[in-house]
């Protein structure tokens, strides 16, 4: 009853903490668009907050360059249970351009554990909130991950 | 004192006029407020139960103690909450039942409501971090300069009223009208609804919190249940500091259904006042907050005090 009760405030409220991680601020203008009056996500619950105290989820966006993985993991650490990690954007998503690049881990995950991949360089702003309501449970999921099986 | 006595004392503070009523009208209240904010921008604006649902959540989630943090930063988000909800038990047995208060409760209620402003200095100072210890020095200057403006208002209800008792100056205004229709008594009124802006940590006065240069200030470092009580507390003296304000100032209120409405009206009428304030105005530099309190409302507020002796 109360894991419910939980389950169901933390599908109705939703902080996010922003953080760059080597983008090239494509994605980052395209996530404050999302919380401009247009779109309004304070009506599901999302408000940006400034400190990952604060944080329910993290939004990365940029490829993870190897000066920065630290300080995400930090701010990873730093983010109080339970948590969510969504990429935003497809350097985010699978490193980019940048995939096979010396200075970049080559996407989130393979730093952190991430819930939800956004693909788009840099995705629609109606393409952030629907994956964050996909990460939420509040809209089905329509694609699986697959990986390649050699026949 | 026998055990009934010390039941329903304990019942007071903590489920009908203290805690729990205040807070769930307080969390109502912040909705009311987040409602009017995104219609003025022009937008939805966020659902009624939305102020629950960031409680219920900031509660289920884990709190993180920063290393080498003291005790402090564990009690703080307590002495907040104590601190509203025993004054809210105070101003809203008043209004139940006159006979309730004792000679000197104003006063004490002066020291209450300081004690939330007292914890985010607690809090935010020992929380180990740049940004809290910043935004607890700002408080404690911010502390200094509204709680001048604040006395000197109250002083001029109370010069006038010729009472320090809360059910007394409630009483005088049932007899002599609204305290806010003489000269001196809507000087210290404006005086008073800039000071609760000031303490509800409202723009222009948000200073210490600063979102965007101290991201929270003191409370950058609390995480789950601490900053859902700080949360908590917050909505709490949303609805107090407007209710005294009210009931201080404008007018009698009996517990009449039609003087309740009657009361209800004037709280959001204050309300909507502190939200367009808040709304349309950027923030203050810690300077000019300082000069604006100590130098023009404290001017103001001693004017105030002087008219109200003469009697005006």
């Amino acid at each position: 009853m109360n894991s419910r009760l939980f389950n169901w405030c933390f599908k109705k409220s939703i902080w996010v903490y922003h953080a760059n991680a080597g983008a090239c601020n494509g994605c980052d203008i395209e996530i404050l668009d999302v919380l401009t009056p247009y779109y309004d996500v304070e009506r599901f619950g999302i408000r940006i907050v400034h400190t990952p105290r604060h944080a329910d989820a993290l939004l990365v966006t940029g490829p993870v360059t190897r000066q920065v993985r630290e300080r995400l993991l930090r701010l990873y650490e730093a983010t109080p249970e339970p948590k969510l990690v969504i990429a935003v954007g497809s350097c985010a998503t699978g490193g980019g351009i940048w995939y096979d690049s010396y200075a970049t881990c080559g996407g989130v995950k393979n730093v952190l554990p991430v819930d939800i991949h956004i693909p788009g360089c840099p995705p629609k702003p109606e393409a952030i909130v629907y994956g964050v309501a996909q990460a939420l449970g509040m809209v089905p999921k329509q694609v699986q991950a697959q990986t390649y099986i050699e026949e | 004192m026998n055990l009934q006595q010390v039941s329903l004392d304990l019942f007071y503070t903590l489920i009908f006029p203290g805690f729990l009523f205040t807070a769930i009208v307080g969390l109502l209240l912040t909705w009311v407020d987040r409602k009017i904010t995104a219609v003025v921008q022009s937008r939805i604006g966020p659902p009624w139960y939305q102020p629950f649902a960031d409680v219920g959540k900031l509660m289920a989630k884990k709190m993180v103690a920063p290393s080498g943090s003291s005790i402090g930063f564990f009690i703080a988000p307590l002495i907040s909450v104590a601190g509203v909800a025993l004054a809210s038990a105070l101003v809203f047995r008043a209004l139940i039942n006159p006979q309730a208060g004792f000679v000197g409760d104003v006063i004490v209620l002066l020291y209450l409501m300081t004690l939330p402003a007292l914890a985010l200095i607690i809090g935010g100072a020992s929380s180990r971090s740049p940004f809290g210890a910043i935004g607890a020095s700002r408080e404690m200057s911010m502390v200094l300069a509204y709680e001048v403006g604040f006395l000197l208002s109250i002083i001029a209800v109370i010069i006038q009223s010729k009472s320090i008792q809360f059910s007394g100056i409630i009483a005088y205004q049932a007899a002599h009208g609204a305290i806010a229709f003489s000269v001196s008594g809507f000087l210290a009124l404006c005086i008073a609804l800039l000071c609760v802006q000031a303490k509800l940590g409202f723009l222009p006065f948000d200073i210490s919190e600063a979102d965007t240069e101290l991201i929270g200030g003191p409370l950058a470092e609390y995480s789950g249940s601490g900053l859902a009580l700080f949360k908590i507390s917050r909505a709490m003296m949303f609805f107090q500091l407007p209710a005294f304000v009210a009931l201080l100032f404008l007018g009698a209120n009996q517990l009449t259904l039609l003087s309740l409405i009657g009361l209800a009206l004037k709280l959001l009428a204050v309300l909507a006042l502190l939200i367009l304030i808040k709304i349309t105005h950027a923030r203050l530099r810690l300077d000019q907050m300082l000069r604006l309190f100590w130098g023009r409302l404290a001017v103001v507020g001693l004017i105030a005090v002087v008219l109200a002796m003469v009697g005006w």
